[in-house]
């Protein structure tokens, strides 16, 4: 983080996303590894947290059991009674996301979702997928009254139609700029306090005992952001589901 | 006389739905009704989003039409437009 050899230190704080292969020339890099064990720890939760299952569930049964109910809950009550067929896509892409957001919190693991390419990958795969489900339910009728609401006046139709596009498209940018931003402030915000206790305990600033006794702070503001992460890791998950799952609703029933 | 066992159901009964919600983090906030951050937060990404869908349009049907200023004029407005439509769909009445 701080490069303290010799120079000036600086802070570094974007350089912790850069992305190196673990496997040569196969681009396979610790983005890719960490996506691998997200998706190996939600197969594992679920696997092992239903295998007893028992009437009154353990710990992990437990777990297992609230995040389908919750996801399969979000599905019906935002979607309608349509939304039990999207409820895997849905809890694929919430434990996707927060398998990713909290595996990032642990010290020297990587973030998959502050890369825009991966959440903008995710969002575009959303927009098409509500696109042919919206395409899929309603047939034609979806370009005539999507876009272009009944009884607006047809005089509107050159400023509805572009704004109603845009609106539409804009959705690909929002849901991945959300997540993406929300992960690279949380994770820039660790790497810039982890770095003042490096500058301060090598400052000297005081004789060689107030540096690193100041330097004692920025960890304590470090060890309150990391509950604070957790949060966001949690909400953004969340978040990008439910809107995932407005949109649906809105492709299924048009408006 | 009646009123006190159907309290009690009442109470045992919200009890009972209150342990059945799930938990804090992904329950409490994030929907429209959040912090004032929060809204704040996602009232601005709605407008910046829509306005940068409507620039990348624009700047496509430029280079496409060779027509450089015209559509990504036009599209900044409608993007401001869209941003704003997008904010109503957000924070205003649920249909």
């Amino acid at each position: 983080m701080a490069a303290a050899n010799g120079g000036e230190p600086t802070i570094d704080a974007l350089g912790q996303f850069k992305l190196y292969s673990l496997a040569g020339p196969l681009d396979f890099t610790q983005s890719n590894l960490m996506m691998v064990v997200g998706a190996a720890l939600t197969l594992a939760l679920l696997y092992f947290g239903m295998r007893p299952r028992a009437i009154v569930p353990g710990r992990l049964q437990a777990a297992a059991e609230l995040a389908y109910k919750f996801i399969y809950d979000m599905c019906i009550d935002q979607v309608g009674p349509e939304g039990r067929k999207f409820f895997p896509f849905v809890f694929t892409l919430f434990f996707f996301v927060l398998m990713g957001n909290l595996l990032g919190i642990i010290p020297y693991s990587f973030t998959y979702t502050s890369h825009i390419a991966v959440t903008g990958a995710l969002a575009l795969m959303v927009v098409v997928l509500v696109t042919i489900v919206a395409i899929r339910e309603n047939g034609a009728r979806f370009f005539t009254e999507y876009f272009f609401p009944k009884g607006a006046p047809v005089a509107l139709a050159p400023l509805i139609i572009p704004i109603e596009v845009i609106s539409y498209l804009s959705r690909i940018v929002s849901l991945s700029v959300r997540l993406f931003a929300n992960m690279v402030a949380g994770h820039v915000m660790f790497a810039v306090f982890a770095t003042f206790t490096i500058l301060l305990a090598n400052s000297g600033m005081l004789g060689h005992v107030v540096g690193p006794a100041v330097g004692l702070l920025p960890i304590a503001v470090n060890i309150a952001l990391v509950g604070f992460e957790l949060l966001v890791a949690c909400l953004q998950a969340y978040v990008f589901a439910i809107l995932t799952c407005i949109y649906l609703h809105d492709a299924v029933h048009l408006h | 006389m009646s009123e006190q066992p159907d309290r009690g159901f009442e109470d045992r009964l919200r009890t009972a739905e209150h342990r059945q919600k799930p938990p804090a983090p992904t329950g409490s906030a994030g929907n429209t009704t959040g912090s004032a951050l929060g809204i704040g937060l996602r009232v601005g990404i709605e407008l910046v989003s829509a306005l940068a869908a409507a620039v990348g349009i624009g700047w496509l049907l430029d280079r496409w039409l060779h027509t450089t200023p015209v559509f990504i004029g036009v599209f900044v407005l409608l993007g401001g437009a869209a941003g704003v439509m997008n904010v109503y769909r957000v924070m205003g009445p649920r249909k």
